[in-house]
């Protein structure tokens, strides 16, 4: 029997007390990995054990992939209506209300972002987004084409089947409803595994999932390892399509083992080395907080942080100056208290990944403007650090950090800057902060990534399509074009007179 | 709220009992008020003649009012200024207080109309609730296009909300047809002024209480019930109104249109009248085909835009057949329509009762058969027995015109293409029927009838995601589906130059 997490939160933002299961989700029921081992979660403010969730292996994917499959083939895909699932999908989304602020408590505790946060973008975004997937679940229409009077054709967008689902860390929740919300809709059934660092909320969705009256086996959860469980469900023959949002490097690895499977599906959405390109006429102050908040949110954890911030020459003092500033004033501190702004980061791992990614700046000749050092004795806490005075060929111009590290470029040439911004091998987002029309919506256009903002940044919505252009990923998601990565196509042609 | 007044109605029957409350006066921007001219109706219950209550009825001076109020809540806190996922919530919130008041709304429509209490509670209302979250699920979801031009500019649509949309609703189906119109126009963005008819305004009135309760800001939803040549024809008029939505007969639809056209080339759309055929060939599944048959002409007392009116039978099962559908017509039982195994009510009014008996009078003299029943039934309330006709000609009044009664016309036909063109040698254009298990001709026939609705093997059944709305003078525009937010938007074109000099 897998044990429960109980917990007791008392904090200035949330007091409340928690008590679930902790075992993988599958086919409705909440059991022990079949190797009987347990993960451990870590407190990222303090590092020490929060409890523990059970560790799924390969052998527990297969169980999940027989569910899957069994509801697959006769409680959900065509079995069950669209406005079947919409009604479901929606049931999720009033339990979800209802347990808002404590999926946000569960959240910041085991991720170490603020509650604030978590509950206003995390668990408030993940609702949205499962609401809005509701919504088209009944809407999932193909077309009829007119070819000739003796035919009649016509496409049926059908769902694919089982799909397996690797999420990441940074945002837990958040990318567990971005992944569910369309594979719901379409009539697929799920083998979800979150990450081993922040399974909690996961986990506590199973149950919401159970309260819904989903079947059992439509989702399946199951927390493990990469190489362990994450492999098993990439290189799975049974598994038609794998949905995956972290590094780049490990997305090489999922798009190899589909290639050396069954050939399945693969949706990836990896990383990035956004830019954000700021111009002499760009409102200034708006500037500076879009740039602070395009870095520094989520501890710099976004794969769409504005990490390049290019600054034309006329406003850089000015900006940079004002920057700085803005970048004094946000608090870093416990994630439960109501003014904190910056949590720790996720891991030690992570911690020690972005210290030496600084360090390598310092060695490099970079200069520090702000930060540069862990911030406190306890925890995995790092001061928002700014680097300015860097060489395009500097690791931390070019590689992805993935903390609170932003390095500011001095630019004088439109075109060139386009360049330099254009010059990664990564292509997810891009921002351009201008008052000038053309300037605004050509640059835009030019910069070679699948988000562009004009005056924002990190702006998302449930409705609009988000994804990568080049090593940052394959496919979309949000909006109507997720649909695509979760249905299968079947052109049906009937012929009414054509005889041979 | 100053003087709103409600009235109660206790229901005593054997598959209802509670008392229900609803408002009597016009619903406008958020309150119940009386109208200008303190016009009343008083409602009558067609299954005993009696009355049941009097309710406020508005005329132009309350349609002005609305229409401002309407405007109002759209320049201020509608339209694109209450995003799509706001106005989802709202009509989520909405559907769940309509199940929630399921049987007191049946009650309530099945006292109005005459219709049963269990064809109210197991159709019109879930279809209701229905509609209300298929709409929801748009709200957000209104999308224009990006389109490719060249490189110095760039083009893309916008799918905003009209404005302010009128909605004129007939009293067969009063609470599904406006919500038919709401739900969509609400999704898209609009303001609303609605007018129910004034013969069966208690489930909108009902109704209003919810929109109230699921806290849609005020102004956006007004409902003012009235007469159509007062109030319905000051909607088509109003030079505020951007768009007329109207579900009624095809006489009153060419109202609509001259109304619209003689005022502000306000937009409109028409869901009018039919004389739907359902065809049935030799090799259909008879027992089905009869069953279906039935429920297309009888099913709510034959008072059905899509009713399959004209049943034509080939030759080969034509005798097998009749003998069936005579049988199961006889066996229908009709009476007060809160007993629980009543199939037919009484027909809405005195009005429609002498219409239908009217036409019934007219194809005997032009020397139909009346195969079956023919005659009032009973001696209280507007009851028609189910009637059947045989040996009709296609001149026949009752084979031309709609009749919106339970009366049948049954023909015998030889030939694919000879009832092809008699199916379509009508005014209407809404629905048709085609039974049979050949694939080819299946689709060749339902491919073939000048009608919006095709069914193959089956009749009336309703869908959702699939739109409907008439050809030829059935009428124009689409209800249900995606294509019915055609109706409720403006399609705005912004060409940006980014680099196109003169």
């Amino acid at each position: 029997m897998p044990s429960a997490f109980t917990h007791e939160f008392n904090t200035p933002a949330f007091k409340g007390k928690v008590s679930f299961s902790t075992g993988l989700f599958i086919n409705g029921q909440f059991l022990d990995g079949s190797d009987k081992t347990t993960i451990d979660v870590i407190n990222p403010t303090n590092g020490k054990v929060i409890t523990s969730v059970s560790e799924g292996t390969p052998k527990d994917v297969d169980l999940a992939v027989d569910a899957a499959h069994a509801a697959f083939d006769t409680t959900w895909g065509l079995h069950a209506p669209g406005a079947q699932r919409s009604i479901l999908m929606s049931k999720l989304v009033a339990i979800m209300e209802k347990n808002a602020d404590e999926l946000a408590a569960l959240e910041a505790l085991d991720n170490g972002k603020t509650f604030n946060w978590a509950r206003n973008v995390d668990v408030a975004g993940s609702i949205d987004c499962i609401r809005y997937y509701a919504g088209w679940a009944d809407k999932v229409t193909g077309q009829v084409q007119e070819t000739t009077e003796d035919k009649l054709t016509y496409t049926r967008h059908e769902p694919i089947g089982v799909v397996g689902q690797i999420i990441p860390w940074n945002f837990p929740l958040l990318m567990m409803a971005w992944k569910l919300g369309p594979a719901l809709a379409c009539g697929n059934t799920i083998i979800l595994k979150p990450s081993e660092f922040t399974p909690l909320t996961a986990i506590r969705m199973c149950h919401l999932i159970n309260e819904a009256g989903f079947p059992p086996g439509v989702v399946n959860v199951i927390s493990g390892y990469g190489n362990t469980v994450g492999n098993a469900i990439s290189s799975h023959m049974r598994i038609e399509k794998v949905a995956f949002t972290g590094s780049t490097l490990v997305g090489r690895k999922i798009m190899e083992s589909a290639a050396k499977s069954n050939l399945k599906n693969v949706t990836l959405e990896l990383g990035g080395k956004s830019p954000n390109i700021i111009f002499d006429d760009a409102d200034l102050e708006q500037a500076v907080n879009w740039a602070a908040f395009g870095i520094f949110w989520n501890h710099g954890q976004t794969c769409c942080a504005g990490s390049r911030i290019y600054v034309q020459e006329g406003i850089y003092d000015e900006f940079l100056k004002r920057f700085t500033e803005k970048t004094r004033s946000l608090k870093v501190g416990d994630p439960f208290a109501p003014d904190t702004f910056q949590g720790p980061q996720v891991s030690e791992i992570q911690f020690n990944r972005i210290m030496s990614y600084i360090e390598s700046g310092k060695a490099a000749g970079a200069k520090v403007e702000i930060g540069g050092e862990r911030h406190g004795t306890e925890g995995y806490f790092i001061k928002p650090t700014i680097f300015t005075n860097v060489d395009p060929s500097m690791k931390i111009v070019q590689e992805e950090i993935f903390g609170p590290v932003g390095v500011v470029i001095k630019f004088k040439d439109e075109e060139d800057v386009i360049k330099q911004a254009n010059d990664t091998v990564y292509g997810l987002a891009a921002a351009v902060f201008t008052q000038n029309l053309n300037r605004a919506i050509n640059t835009a256009h030019k910069l070679k990534a699948g988000t562009a903002w004009i005056n924002c940044v990190n702006s998302l919505h449930s409705n609009v399509p988000f994804g990568g252009f080049k090593q940052s990923g394959i496919g979309r998601e949000l909006g109507e074009y997720a649909l695509a990565n979760y249905t299968a196509v079947k052109s049906v042609h009937v012929n009414l007179g054509h005889r041979m | 709220m100053a003087s709103e007044s409600t009235y109660t109605y206790q229901f005593d029957t054997a598959v209802y009992k509670g008392a229900v409350t609803f408002p009597t006066q016009l619903f406008i921007n958020g309150e119940f008020v009386d109208p200008v001219n303190k016009g009343t109706i008083d409602l009558i219950n067609p299954a005993t003649c009696k009355d049941i209550a009097r309710v406020s009825v508005g005329d132009c001076e309350d349609i002005e009012l609305a229409a401002q109020a309407a405007r109002a809540a759209f320049k201020e806190h509608w339209g694109l200024k209450a995003p799509g996922a706001a106005r989802s919530k709202l009509l989520h919130k909405l559907a769940d207080l309509v199940d929630a008041n399921t049987d007191q709304i049946a009650a309530l429509e099945a006292l109005n109309v005459g219709k049963t209490f269990h064809a109210a509670k197991a159709q019109d209302l879930p279809i209701t609730s229905s509609v209300l979250r298929y709409y929801a699920g748009w709200a957000d979801k209104i999308q224009g296009k990006s389109i490719q031009t060249t490189p110095d500019k760039i083009g893309f649509t916008r799918h905003q909300p009209i404005g302010v949309v009128g909605v004129i609703v007939p009293w067969n189906f009063p609470l599904s047809t406006l919500i038919m119109k709401l739900a969509p126009a609400l999704a898209c963005g609009n303001t609303i002024v609605a007018k129910p008819s004034e013969f069966t305004p208690l489930s909108a009135l009902f109704l209003c209480t919810l929109i109230r309760e699921a806290g849609f800001p005020r102004g956006v939803v007004n409902i003012v019930p009235g007469y159509g040549d007062t109030a319905g024809q000051a909607v088509g008029e109003s030079m505020i109104i951007d768009k007329v939505a109207f579900t009624g007969s095809t006489l009153t639809g060419r109202k609509i249109m001259e109304a619209a056209a003689k005022s502000n080339l306000k937009k409109i759309s028409l869901e009018l009248g039919g004389k739907s055929p359902s065809i049935i060939f030799d090799d259909a599944d008879i027992d089905q085909a009869v069953k279906w048959a039935i429920n297309g002409i009888f099913m709510n007392q034959g008072e059905l835009c899509i009713a399959g009116s004209r049943i034509y039978v080939q030759a080969g099962i034509y005798d097998d057949f009749l003998q069936k559908f005579t049988e199961t017509a006889q066996c229908l039982s009709v009476g007060d329509p809160f007993s629980p195994d009543t199939f037919q009510g009484p027909q809405i009014s005195e009005r429609q009762f002498e219409r239908v008996m009217g036409y019934i009078k007219s194809g005997q003299e032009d020397g139909a058969t009346l195969r079956l029943g023919g005659e009032r039934h009973g001696t209280e309330g507007y009851f028609i027995q189910p009637t059947v006709f045989t040996e009709c000609t296609p001149n026949m009044k009752i084979v031309q015109e709609e009749i919106f009664g339970p009366v049948a016309a049954i023909m015998k036909f030889s030939a694919e293409e000879e009832v092809i063109e008699q199916a379509n040698n009508t005014t209407y254009g809404l629905a048709c029927s085609v039974y049979t298990k050949d694939i080819d001709r299946a689709m060749r026939v339902a491919s073939n009838i000048e009608a919006g609705t095709a069914w193959v093997n089956f009749t009336n059944w309703p869908d959702l995601g699939l739109p409907v709305g008439g050809f030829k003078q059935s009428g124009a525009g689409k209800d249900l589906g995606e294509d019915a937010l055609e109706n409720y938007t403006n399609v705005k074109a912004v060409h940006i130059n980014i680099g196109i000099k003169i």
